[in-house]
């Protein structure tokens, strides 16, 4: 089945640095999303270290409290825009065409484009930390008039920094959704795609929809802050209380930009490893389309203390407490995929496992912080930050993580070393719930989040907090260590498909996977 | 076919992102304010005109009125209610001051921006005459009485038996010497 | 090149258990503080009805996500524990059922309703700011709070709440207090069993009060007034902090509420209203040199010293010691404390020091730090300044 894929005109990829920054072809710029991504996680990262550092004890040690801000700001910034999104768009850059048996991505060109101008977006946002007034230090939801009238210079580099990001992700949304729709391959129903171009799918199209709304905030911001207009100034007649509202309208979808394709990998690996095949297919389906469309109606709950009107507050909490519904099925549909299967436990399983518990915590600490009355005390307290660190890490970042484990081996034809990766694992694991779970303890006794000193009775749990993050972001260099060992000497393999228990059209391709695939479609019965 | 396909879906989502990102703009900000208006949210209750009939003074209801003054970053005038609080019968005519001195030995311009508590007493307060509609300048060292004229709703609902104006009052000169270069231009 | 398993286990011991062991010696914490307040977990029942309200809602929400994670991983634990391959495990084909799908998107639904019910009403109470005993008007400044007692009579008590913690213990200069952090110059005094009523607002940017004792947090914005009440029933001294990012100084905030009997508090209110008199007089009275030295020293370390350092050497603010202004005209050096400067981080600080405390502090600068001008600035000359004259 596999080597009809061979010995068809197979002119490889050209030499040198020429061959990645003119390339057209889906692997090559997944493979290039993949590299920055990591590379933006690292940076992201040693900003958290700092964070981190400075939290170890009560009193400022190391920066001061302005410098501290721009830390958040950018390590919120880079995380979120340089680390998550590029990963998942190199994920769907590398898979999609392989998993619906197209030959490349509907739009190459813009492909190579989409890519090529994140380096400058994210150049020019970290060269703010080295100008006069220093970076962002408005926090990554950049709440005006902190985020305008009080704003450091270096505010219109972020703006124009945000507007390149933006620009990024709406092709690369194009080109996925256009792929998606155009390019799949005969007898590649809808309801056949695999789950992760499902999710992707419907990413995509939030992406579209709200990555515009963000352009447009920072447009505005931009316009208040040089033309003179006043859409976020009292003074003027405008609203700052509007800024927060637009922001948060792209702001929820955005955050479910960042989770959504996490579901689908972990919807892929769950099967493969219990060598059964996913439970409610369909409902995972719909339960994707209800989260994307709840994201859109429930966006002041970030806002539960600006002073909304009550029947306001109310319909956000019901719509809120809503999305617990089709995230619950999930979480359901996963573990009976898991139910009376035949699973093993290789690294990306284990991560993939570690998705689903850590996930549910942060879901369940999510119907907390839904109820309006009781938010009035979680507000901006560090349980909205363990909240969304389960939710972000242990989702977004461990599902990213497993699916790099997961695919490695089919993209380069070696396979990792099996013992690193649960050592990786599972110091990441420790790590990661030694620094995020003790953050729901301080918060709930009431440390207000995004200050750069505490009192003294948050001293302890901060300490760990801290220790954890040191493990957590030193295992990250293991990681690192393990990936560029299987792509430079690890075990040769050559079997279609890489675990046993693989079902899907890239598991019919040649291992390692060739440089051009389904240059004619396959037929899907 | 595939590939006029790729363009037609690219052609129309390439359209959504434009409305999208126009929606912002054209819908989202004056939807903002329509709301705000008309639930008399963050004191912007605007509202129609409202007609004056001084035969309905409800004399068997009393509302007490509260007035603030905020002083905004980088607002050195004294700005400060004449009265406190009064007591006033829905449907009459009120009129309090506000007194204002510019401090500073620089010409400035100020606007007031009013702000009610509970919210939904905005949409019940009609000013007929108020400092707040415009900009107002004083010259260094001057100082004004700034007169309100306002009549409660007889409509108020009953719950609300106290309401509580506050005015921040900003520094808009640099704001109104732009404007005035505009119109001169 | 392969690690062998146990060694890496044994590397990433080694720090882990060293660290670890930083903790369990934290020793400047557990001098200054009890215990249960170290390792509190959980939520303040508070010293409000509504307070207690959101607490009980709090663990009722808290209990259902425990019951429901229980029986979530349970399910998961087992099945990773008994359906494994190396168990011998087969894998069986099913892969959807309508029945248990509908099941387990009904019941999530219902468990929905049963929070959205209690949490309603609740809410509903949070709302409810009708027929308070007092109105606090609490403004929000970077980084202070202003509070302003209401007076129907006009005349209002209005002072700044700012940080008290010494920039000492704050760069571990010196042991830190038990207050570390929470401890303000002029705490906010509330009756106990009155309902108080807060207007909140901002002067620059968005910053949130919250006392999470009184079960309030609201937003200050600038431009528009939010409201919240409390009816503390317990009296005591709750301690809180900004909740909303707002500049550089956002963590070193904090809101301390004294809620004490209607006496005391009487007594306070009445003692607040004598200093507002008394300062007039101040005004009229000959200072010394030495005498405004020594109160600005005060107003200095509390106001001024974050921007302009311990030692005026500056920081986010120009240097003070040797410098132009503070060696320079008189006059010059009054009015950019009394006015700012405009487009900088240098406020201006005519509405929030007294014309006694702004000479003291001109008076300071001008003769501290190795600043040996010798002169001094009057209440009076403040006053004249303020005016315009």
């Amino acid at each position: 089945m596999s080597n009809q894929h061979v010995g068809e005109h197979h002119h490889g990829p050209a030499q040198g640095f020429t061959r990645w920054l003119y390339t057209t072809n889906h692997k090559d710029i997944g493979t290039l999303y993949l590299w920055f991504s990591f590379a933006m996680f690292i940076l992201g990262g040693s900003f958290a270290m700092v964070i981190r550092a400075e939290l170890f004890q009560p009193g400022m040690q190391l920066v001061r409290p302005e410098f501290f801000n721009q830390m958040t700001t950018m390590h919120g910034l880079v995380m979120v825009f340089g680390a998550i999104m590029p990963a998942f768009v190199g994920l769907a850059n590398w898979m999609i065409p392989m998993m619906i048996g197209a030959p490349d991505m509907a739009l190459p060109r813009m492909n190579n484009l989409s890519f090529w101008i994140l380096p400058f977006a994210f150049a020019m946002l970290a060269s703010t930390l080295l100008m006069d007034g220093g970076a962002p230090n408005f926090g990554w939801t950049f709440y005006a008039p902190l985020s305008t009238t009080y704003a450091p210079p270096s505010v219109t580099f972020f703006i124009f920094a945000v507007h390149i990001m933006g620009a990024s992700s709406i092709m690369g949304s194009i080109n996925i959704i256009a792929t998606i729709i155009n390019l799949r391959a005969p007898g590649m129903t809808y309801m056949k795609m695999p789950l992760f171009v499902w999710t992707w799918f419907i990413t995509a199209f939030l992406l579209v929809a709200v990555m515009p709304v963000l352009a447009g905030a920072v447009t505005m911001m931009l316009m208040d802050i040089h033309f003179g207009t006043s859409f976020f100034s009292a003074a003027g007649g405008g609203d700052p209380v509007l800024f927060q509202h637009v922001f948060w309208f792209f702001g929820h979808p955005e955050v479910y930009i960042l989770i959504l394709p996490g579901f689908g990998v972990v919807s892929q690996i769950i099967p493969t490893f219990a060598r059964k095949p996913l439970f409610g297919y369909a409902s995972m389906v719909y339960a994707t389309a209800a989260i994307a469309f709840l994201s859109f109606i429930v966006w002041a709950h970030h806002m539960y203390t600006v002073g909304m009107p009550v029947a306001g507050e109310l319909f956000f909490m019901y719509a809120t407490l809503l999305i617990a519904v089709p995230t619950g099925v999930k979480v359901f549909n996963w573990i009976t995929t898991m139910f009376r299967g035949s699973m093993t436990f290789e690294t990306p399983m284990l991560f993939a496992i570690a998705f689903i518990c850590l996930f549910t915590v942060g879901g369940l600490s999510g119907v907390m912080l839904a109820m309006a009355p009781v938010d009035f005390q979680y507000q901006d307290t560090y349980f909205v930050v363990a909240h969304f660190h389960y939710t972000m890490v242990a989702g977004a970042i461990f599902s990213l993580t497993a699916s790099v484990y997961y695919w490695l081996p089919k993209w380069c034809g070696r396979m990792y070393n099996e013992t690193m990766g649960k050592t990786h694992f599972w110091i990441s694991f420790v790590g990661f719930n030694l620094t995020f779970f003790p953050q729901h303890f301080v918060g709930l006794a009431g440390m207000p989040r995004r200050v750069p000193d505490y009192a003294l009775q948050f001293a302890d749990f901060n300490m760990m907090s801290s220790i954890g993050a040191f493990i957590y972001g030193s295992s990250q260099i293991l990681f690192l260590f393990n990936v560029i060992r299987t792509i430079r000497a690890g075990k040769p393999i050559s079997e279609p498909k890489v675990w046993d228990g693989a079902q899907g059209l890239e598991w019919t391709l040649p291992t390692p996977v060739p440089y051009h695939t389904f240059t004619t479609p396959p037929e899907v019965k | 076919m595939a590939f006029s396909g790729i363009a037609k879906t690219t052609g129309k989502l390439a359209v959504v992102v434009v409305a999208m990102f126009a929606f912002v703009f054209v819908v989202m900000v004056p939807l903002y304010n329509t709301l705000c208006q008309a639930l008399g949210l963050n004191g912007k209750y605007s509202g129609k005109q409202y007609e004056v009939v001084q035969a309905k003074v409800d004399t068997t209801r009393t509302v007490k009125v509260q007035f603030v003054a905020v002083n905004a970053e980088g607002m050195p005038w004294q700005f400060q209610p004449m009265q406190a609080s009064i007591d006033v019968h829905p449907g009459a005519v009120n009129t309090v001051e506000f007194y204002a001195k510019n401090v500073t030995d620089k010409d400035m311009v100020a606007q007031a921006v009013p702000s009610f508590v509970p919210a939904q007493a905005a949409q019940y307060f009609h000013k007929t005459e108020c400092f707040c509609f415009r900009r107002q300048p004083l010259l260094a060292g001057a100082d004004a009485k700034l007169p309100m004229q306002f009549i409660v709703d007889q409509a108020l609902p009953a719950a609300i038996t106290d309401i509580a104006l506050s005015y921040t009052i900003f520094d808009v000169t640099a704001m109104d010497k732009a404007d005035q270069a505009v119109t001169n231009r | 090149m392969y690690l062998k398993a146990k060694r890496l286990y044994q590397l990433a011991l080694g720090p882990v258990l060293l660290l670890l062991s930083l903790v369990a010696t934290n020793a400047w914490a557990t001098d200054a503080l009890p215990w249960r307040r170290r390792f509190q977990t959980n939520l303040t029942v508070g010293a409000t009805d509504i307070g207690k309200q959101i607490y009980d809602l709090h663990m009722f929400v808290f209990w259902i996500c425990v019951v429901i994670a229980v029986i979530v991983f349970g399910v998961m634990f087992y099945t990773i524990y008994a359906h494994r391959k190396s168990r011998g495990s087969v894998a069986a084909h099913f892969h959807e059922s309508t029945a248990l799908e509908i099941a387990w998107t009904v019941v999530p639904f219902l468990i929905c309703i049963v929070l959205a019910v209690p949490a309603t009403s609740t809410l509903l109470a949070i709302y409810d700011t009708k027929n308070a005993d007092l109105d606090v008007m609490i403004t929000g400044y970077q980084w202070k709070w202003k509070y302003e007692y209401i007076d129907p009579q006009g005349n209002n008590v209005s002072f700044f709440s700012s940080l008290r913690t010494p920039q000492s213990e704050i760069y571990n200069e010196e042991a830190k207090g038990q207050d570390y952090l929470l401890d303000v110059d002029e705490p906010m005094y509330l009756p106990v069993n009155k309902k108080i009523r807060f207007l909140v607002t901002g002067n620059d940017v968005i910053h949130s009060w919250w006392v999470p004792e009184l079960a309030v947090k609201r937003d200050a914005i600038p431009g528009f007034v939010n409201e919240a009440a409390a009816h503390p029933i317990k009296t005591g001294i709750y301690r809180g902090q900004c909740a909303e990012l707002c500049g550089k100084d956002h963590g070193f905030m904090p809101i301390v509420v004294n809620v004490v009997s209607e006496d005391e508090y009487n007594t306070w209110l009445g003692k607040k209203k004598a200093e507002a008199v008394e300062l007039k007089a101040l005004m009229e009275k000959d200072f010394t040199v030495a005498e405004l030295v020594e109160r600005g020293k005060g107003v200095y370390d509390r106001t001024c010293v974050a921007c302009h350092g311990a030692n005026g050497e500056g920081g986010v603010g120009k240097a003070i010691a040797k410098s132009p202004i503070a060696t320079g005209d008189l006059k010059g050096h009054l009015d950019i404390v009394v006015h700012g400067k405009p487009g900088t981080a240098m406020q201006a600080f005519a509405g929030q020091l007294s014309e006694v405390d702004l000479a003291a502090v001109v008076t300071y600068e001008r003769n501290a730090f190795g600043n040996n001008m010798g002169d001094k600035a009057t209440p009076i000359d403040v006053y004249k300044l303020k005016k315009g004259q």
